[in-house]
């Protein structure tokens, strides 16, 4: 049963990191307000919102396979406060750090239209901490952190957000920028 | 609403000013002193609730510009505290931030009859049963109102607030905003400011000239106010009046003639091809036969705003005139919705190459285009009234227009740049 | 009863899901701002959707990215 709980802590780690990363591209196209193909700009939307929520599922089920699991030696208080773990407490508390940021993204999201869109935008900023900061954890504490094909797949996940954040910074983000460019006098 | 007791004034035992010169009739500068000697001292019983029906029946409107029924603003704000769960004393406001550079009358106002314009905010509070008091202008006009607070005692809940000096800061939801949080930018209402301005309270805005006029209703009643003007326009209305013989204050009656407030300022109509009524957010107009007047038809009325004249002599370009103008509109965009933001830009860059030596008819149709893409979408009415003044600028100057587009301007000898 | 659909212009940015979802109501402008394709009385700010739409519109209030739509049904709106 432990055997089972581990390689599905890990498992679901990995499923779930994946899921961000395509979040995270999906969420940096519905900024840019492009359809994409033929899939309308709405529809965007609602598929970053269920991958985030897929995501966050498997985020969960990560955390909670872990807890059961007397291997990992975790407890409920690493799951909230970082750097307290008795395995490498400073990669898993990487981890605690990204589970918090995601709950608090995730929370904010869901109650957007009462907490007006100030105080959303400036706790959806920090997604772009959480990524990276879930990568540096899964390499740093993951049992197939190092391997060669878990490099692979994150040097290649990075490549593509880098990718992402370059096009979000550039002139031409928005689809409406071209219009927009000379309005103002 | 029972127009007999409507018709009575609550005090009689003074005449009110004869004739259109009632404002600044104390003199100029006028203090307390001569205040009270001219107008008599504020009747402090009976203006209350009642104020409501003498209102209606005097049939004032807002001097600020959209020419609103001043009564139903009072009574909207009335119902708004009566229906709240939770009474919240209403908040008003008497607003003297012109923004507008073609007016002054306001400034003049607060200047020469500050006691008047505190009168008009006491009375309207008590109708409301006001809490918090607020009079807000830009920096010419705040002296004199500090120097006629501390000049009386019944005024002590009066606040005065500092306008910037900006086109928008005068609407009524950028007031309210400049009051409460600072920045004199226009919000997005949904609900009315009667029902929740200011700190989400009822919240009144009223020019400090409808102020002034309700201060002289509440003292010598409708019937007084109406013995000027007509039955569409009754009372009398400050004009800020500018042209090549420079800046003139009139107090004339409603419905007046156009010509005879140019002739009243000395403007030899003559040497005037149009006039600019209503401000920058106004319609030009020519010939001059027409009458002031917020209703009416547009054949023969034109909508005085805030009371804004301005005479283009015959030696200047109005396309160029109008192009400066919304080039100025443009950049006093509060640059908050798109349709302002960049829709006024684009204006202003085809009007100005139709100003400025363009010669493409398709100018022409691209501002009509704009203009109807801009109109009836804003916090504000910034792009309406941009769009309004296009529109009559290219009716107005029709000619300009044909002989611009065919290489000339008929006011530069022939010669274009 | 008729709604109406109120855009908040100091929020919109223009992104275009609204125009998407209620295509025979709003178009888009030359900035990718909706354009009301039918004014009452001269405002394009607040508006009308017949029945029809109005489960569109509730989509469109919920998913706009910049929280700038809202349902109602009556509109307000005397200024200075």
């Amino acid at each position: 049963m432990d055997n089972a709980l581990w390689a599905f802590g890990r498992v679901s780690g990995i499923i779930s990191l994946v899921l961000f990363t395509g979040t995270v591209l999906v969420g940096v196209l519905a900024r840019s307000g492009r359809p994409l193909l033929v899939v309308p700009r709405f529809s965007v939307t609602l598929i970053h919102r269920n991958i985030a929520l897929l995501a966050t599922a498997f985020l969960v089920l990560h955390v909670g396979s872990l807890l059961l699991d007397s291997y990992a030696k975790l407890n409920v208080t690493d799951v909230v406060v970082p750097f307290l773990g008795a395995f490498r407490p400073f990669w898993q508390g990487l981890g605690t750090v990204a589970f918090d940021l995601v709950l608090a993204v995730v929370v904010t999201s869901l109650l957007r239209h009462r907490i007006g869109p100030r105080t959303f935008r400036a706790v959806h900023w920090f997604t772009y901490a959480m990524w990276p900061i879930a990568l540096a954890h899964a390499i740093g504490n993951g049992t197939n952190g190092t391997s060669r094909w878990f490099l692979l797949l994150a040097a290649g996940s990075a490549a593509v957000v880098v990718g992402a954040l370059a096009w979000r910074v550039s002139a031409n983000f928005l689809e409406t920028a071209k219009t927009r460019q000379g309005g103002l006098l | 609403m029972t127009p007999v007791t409507a018709e009575m004034p609550m005090v009689v035992d003074r005449q009110g000013p004869s004739g259109t010169h009632r404002l600044f009739a104390a003199g100029n500068d006028a203090g307390l002193a001569e205040h009270v000697q001219t107008f008599g001292a504020l009747p402090s019983h009976g203006v209350d609730a009642r104020l409501i029906d003498v209102v209606e029946a005097s049939g004032l409107t807002g001097r600020g510009g959209a020419a609103f029924a001043s009564w139903r603003k009072i009574a909207a704000t009335v119902d708004a505290r009566s229906g709240a769960p939770l009474a919240r004393k209403p908040v008003v406001i008497a607003n003297g931030a012109e923004g507008e550079p073609l007016s002054f009358k306001d400034k003049a106002l607060l200047a020469h009859a500050p006691h008047l314009v505190i009168d008009g905010l006491l009375t309207a509070a008590r109708a409301v049963s006001g809490g918090q008091l607020f009079i807000y202008a830009t920096d010419a006009g705040l002296p004199a109102v500090e120097r006629a607070l501390a000049q009386r005692h019944d005024s002590r809940s009066v606040r005065l607030v500092a306008a910037p000096e900006t086109f928008i800061s005068g609407e009524a939801s950028a007031v309210v905003n400049g009051i409460a949080n600072g920045p004199a930018l226009p919000t997005d209402h949904r609900r009315r400011l009667s029902e929740s301005g200011f700190k989400g309270r009822p919240t009144l805005v009223l020019n400090v000239e409808t102020l002034a006029h309700m201060a002289l209703i509440a003292r010598y009643g409708s019937a007084w106010f109406r013995t000027e003007g007509s039955d569409r326009d009754p009372g009398t209305r400050l004009v800020s009046v500018s042209g090549p013989a420079g800046d003139r204050l009139l107090e004339v009656a409603g419905d007046a003639g156009l010509g005879d407030v140019l002739s009243s300022a000395d403007i030899d109509t003559s040497s005037i091809q149009a006039v600019l009524v209503g401000g920058y957010h106004g319609r030009w107009v020519r010939p001059m036969d027409y009458r002031l007047s917020p209703t009416g038809p547009a054949s023969h009325t034109v909508r005085p705003g805030a009371g804004v004249v301005h005479a283009l002599p015959d030696s200047v370009c109005g396309l160029e005139t109008t192009a400066q103008i919304v080039g100025y509109l443009a950049n006093e965009s509060a640059k908050q919705c798109g349709p302002c933001m960049f829709g006024l830009p684009a204006m202003a860059r085809v009007l100005n190459s139709l100003a400025y030596g363009g010669r493409d008819p398709q100018l022409v149709r691209e501002l009509g285009r704009l203009s109807r893409m801009v109109t009836g979408r804003g916090a504000c009415h910034h792009p309406d009234g941009t769009a309004q003044l296009v529109g009559s600028a290219l009716e107005a100057f029709s000619a300009e227009v044909a002989a611009h587009l065919a290489g000339t301007c008929s006011k530069r000898m022939g010669r274009r740049s | 009863m008729s709604e109406t659909l109120h855009i908040d212009w100091t929020r919109c940015d223009g992104r275009g899901l609204c125009t998407e979802l209620l295509p025979t109501l709003l178009d888009r402008d030359d900035w990718g701002y909706p354009l009301a394709k039918r004014a009452t009385n001269g405002d394009r700010s607040n508006v009308a959707v017949r029945p029809a739409h109005s489960e569109a519109a509730r989509e469109a209030v919920h998913l706009c990215p910049k929280m700038a739509l809202s349902l109602a049904n009556q509109v307000a709106g005397f200024g200075q």
